[in-house]
């Protein structure tokens, strides 16, 4: 790569050269795309955010989850748990969160008892929508690593090794793909939704990988022809090694993006599910499902509502946002514009280093 | 070619089979299908139990099932659901609905996604491209259920209270939509401080002017172009696709199109007050509409010289445009009507349904009927799938802008317009073509909770309520349905990258 960029490109002049040559001179792989992915603002903001609202899930009610038998359980640092039935609803439910200063007439930045207000029956709305959140997010990283790992394997074995184990593969592909995920996502849900958030994420990360295995098939298509997969072979590497030691780190770019919008598209996916009622049950909770049952309350309580829908897109954008700054930072044709001033100064100082 | 067609036809029926397979066992384990009558409480239980297990033979283990299931469907029968209906109806209801929803939704989404992505993609790094940018990023984060219950809310009740009582736009929101209109007019067209000032001031002066004149003439109570409206709209896309397609120097075409559009003008009041009276089908309608292209084409084969392919185009994008504003115009006629009807009572844009129940009325109410129900599922249709449509564009024709080809056609002095029109664009429309068959096949499939949320009858209802009841049929005759497109537009999508794209070759 490093050898691409220096050789001398027509039609780009020596500054611009000698900029991007400097950008990258020295740096490992990682370290490019490193720096390129901290110089897109709205990924870092993003990456920012995202932690935030992880952190904040996972402390402020602590968190709960069995899974096959094993139950994880911490204490979190909010008053109340998506659980407690505090005390009977004050003001109607209303938030007290309030964010104007009381030199501007407001209530002053507080968050009061109840900061997203509280549905019918009293629940804390923060502690239920924190709930969601954490729900929504291991349920997003279940189907991410579950489905990169299918979708890499299937994607790499079939572009390797071709012939009929390529085809047997593809057309297993095709009939999974053939399925809308919104269609089997409900069916599935329908029958194992009950069970449980982290079981109904690994059923629906084995249905979503379709779309990565392609991708890192064509991906290993071309890479395979490539001489280091020659060098390696001669210097007597196994396929195994080949695939897993020399191609797929090649191929990270193509995974890592996809892995992201993979994990955007499965929280919409769950939340749609859950939301038609396929996903995760009550009294368990999504944001989803929060949705979902107040939906008909938007006139009386449209906090209920507010709250978790911006959770979701939270979420999502930010995600979406990671990976685009990836996408920019693995694109080995990508280079940053040099600005006028940029250009000008290694003219200036040229005369005085030459 | 044919024989590829066929390889890859012989593939995709045995991959429809092995998928409907997954599919069937998948619905029929899902749950217990007599479920709801165990639990009940009626004193003849064992014979209902008795009578579904029969009529849907429960008694089969569901792979057998299966092949009973299929060797049905080939004789074109998708059996019967569980209260007893026969699918073949429930489908065919189900698809028209489907289909009347999502097309207008699609063909609108690919249309603006073209547009807005084109224009970002020659703007890029402007503050409108990335203001488009993050748009779209929040609109492919958006849940559409979540947007569902805004839209409703906001769009629906709230512009059904602006309705009720002499409906006046206020300043301040005008004043508003004045600075974005002349904020969007200034970033797209190109040009330094002084000509984007211009640009600004123009266009905000005639959205504000506009804004003004129909708040004085009450225009939301008694919406309406008038000739006016019509003649504006007709000669106006004369002008732009002559000077987007041909370039304004070409006067043939500049004349063509401007002939249509004055005939458009002349047969304005004829239209409105004879010749719709006497349109009662919809079919007539389309008629209608090909006529128009086919005069519109003729008026630009007589006029258009030696070169006449260009001319018949503008000649017949115009001509559309012109019978469409005129045909919107006598929609709007009949609006008042409508909403002030028995049936509607002033509260004309509906949250669920696809149509109000008895309304009688010509074809012109029935076509303002379907306009108020379609438009909140299409909006939120629209609102998701534009975004990915924008950025497969915009990206599409960054690529081609940054090809070698379009430096020579630049190196020869050709004008912006026609590097960008004739070399860059229909290169970058190679994959969004292959992406949009693509998506097409995916559509009917990917309604179900816009359909769900909108009380929609269509394709998904028939899908959620089938799984409901675990009940397989209906399901299944969905998914061949939606299976069956997806399969057949992947195909379409790569005979048409490969018809289009002579360096691909198909084998």
């Amino acid at each position: 790569m490093s050898k691409k960029s220096t050789a001398p490109v027509a039609g780009v002049t020596d500054a611009e050269n000698n900029i991007a040559n400097k950008e990258v001179e020295g740096l490992s792989q990682g370290q490019i795309v490193r720096r390129r992915f901290f110089r897109h603002k709205g990924a870092v903001i993003s990456m920012i955010s995202l932690a935030f609202i992880i952190v904040l899930a996972f402390t402020a009610v602590g968190f709960d989850f069995s899974f096959f038998g094993i139950q994880v359980k911490t204490p979190g640092w909010w008053l109340w748990t998506w659980t407690d039935i505090p005390q009977e609803v004050q003001n109607g439910g209303q938030p007290t969160l309030s964010l104007v200063p009381e030199w501007l007439g407001g209530a002053g930045v507080t968050l009061g008892l109840h900061p997203f207000g509280q549905d019918e029956i009293g629940r804390d709305t923060f502690a239920v929508v924190m709930r969601g959140t954490q729900q929504s997010i291991v349920i997003m990283l279940i189907v991410g690593v579950i489905a990169t790992a299918i979708g890499t394997v299937i994607g790499a074995v079939s572009g390797y090794y071709r012939g009929w184990v390529d085809a047997v593969l593809m057309r297993l592909t095709d009939m999974v793909i053939v399925i809308p995920l919104i269609v089997i996502g409900a069916v599935l849900g329908r029958a194992v939704g009950g069970l449980g958030a982290a079981f109904l994420a690994v059923i629906i990360g084995l249905f979503t990988w379709t779309g990565l295995a392609r991708l890192v098939r064509a991906e290993v298509l071309s890479l395979r022809e490539r001489e280091f997969v020659d060098a390696a072979r001669v210097a007597g590497a196994s396929d195994r090694r080949i695939i897993f030691k020399h191609i797929l780190p090649n191929a990270i770019g193509v995974i890592i993006v996809n892995t992201t919008l993979l994990m955007a598209a499965a929280i919409l996916l769950e939340t749609g599910l859950s939301f038609l009622g396929f996903g995760v049950q009550p009294p368990d909770t999504s944001l989803g499902v929060i949705i979902s049952q107040n939906q008909a309350a938007f006139a009386t309580r449209p906090w209920l509502f507010w709250w978790p829908g911006a959770f979701i897109i939270a979420i999502a954008l930010c995600i979406n946002f990671i990976g685009d700054g990836l996408r920019d930072a693995f694109d080995p044709r990508q280079k940053r514009m040099p600005t006028a001033r940029a250009l000008t100064k290694p003219k200036a100082a040229a005369p005085t280093a030459g | 070619m044919a024989s590829f067609v066929i390889r890859r036809l012989i593939a995709s029926v045995f991959v429809l089979l092995a998928a409907t397979f997954l599919m069937y066992n998948l619905v029929a384990f899902s749950d217990d299908p007599l479920e709801d009558l165990r639990l009940s409480n009626a004193p003849n239980k064992e014979q209902l139990i008795e009578a579904r297990i029969k009529l849907l033979r429960l008694d089969v283990i569901p792979p057998l099932r299966y092949f009973l299931w299929l060797g049905d469907v080939l004789r074109g029968d998708f059996g019967v659901s569980v209260q007893g209906r026969d699918v073949n109806v429930l489908l065919q209801q189900a698809l028209g609905s489907t289909i009347q929803l999502v097309t207008i939704a699609t063909i609108v989404a690919i249309i603006l996604g073209l547009i807005v992505g084109i224009t970002t993609a020659l703007r890029q790094y402007s503050g409108y491209d990335y203001s488009v940018t993050f748009i779209s990023f929040l609109f492919f984060s958006l849940p559409v259920f979540w947007v569902a219950v805004l839209l409703k809310q906001f769009v629906a009740i709230g512009f059904n209270d602006f309705l009720e009582d002499d409906p006046q736009l206020p300043v301040w929101l005008i004043a508003v939509l004045t600075i974005l209109g002349g904020l969007l007019w200034a970033s797209i067209i190109p040009g330094n401080l002084r000509r984007k000032t211009i640009t600004f001031a123009v266009a905000a002066g005639a959205t504000a002017s506009m804004l003004v004149i129909m708040n004085l003439i009450d225009w939301f109570t008694y919406p309406g172009l008038s000739i006016i409206g019509v003649a504006i709209i007709g000669l106006g896309s004369a002008v732009g696709f002559t000077a987007l397609i041909t370039g304004l120097k070409n006067r043939r075409a500049l004349y063509a199109s401007l002939a249509v559009a004055g005939l458009g003008i002349v047969l304005y009041f004829p239209f409105q007050y004879g010749i719709s009276y006497s349109i009662t089908e919809w079919w007539m309608l389309a008629a209608l509409a090909a006529l128009t292209i086919a005069v519109s084409m003729g008026i630009g084969w007589f006029m258009g010289g030696v070169d006449k392919g260009p001319v018949m185009r503008v000649a017949a994008f115009t001509g559309f445009i012109t019978a469409g504003a005129i045909a919107l115009d006598r929609f709007m006629m009949v609006w008042d009507d409508y909403a002030s009807s028995g049936r509607i009572r002033g509260r004309p844009i509906a949250t669920i349904g696809s149509s109000t129940p008895n309304l009688e009325g010509s074809l012109w109410v029935q076509g303002v009927d379907i306009y108020t129900h379609l438009l909140l599922p299409t909006m939120a249709i629209i609102l998701i799938s534009f975004a990915t449509y924008t950025r497969y564009s915009r990206a599409s024709l960054l690529e081609v802008m940054n090809q070698d080809y379009i430096r020579t056609a630049r190196a020869k002095g050709l004008a912006e317009r026609t590097v960008v029109v004739r070399h860059a664009f229909r290169n970058a429309l190679i994959p969004i073509a292959t992406i949009v068959a693509f998506d097409i096949g995916g559509i009917v499939g990917g309604a179900v909770i816009t359909e769900t949320v909108f009380g929609w009858t269509g394709m998904g209802q028939l899908f959620i309520n089938g799984l409901r009841a675990v009940d397989p049929n209906p399901v299944m005759a969905f998914f061949v349905v939606v299976g069956g497109l997806a399969i057949l537009f992947n195909l379409i999508a790569d005979l048409v990258y490969a018809s289009l794209d002579p360096r691909i070759r198909v084998s």
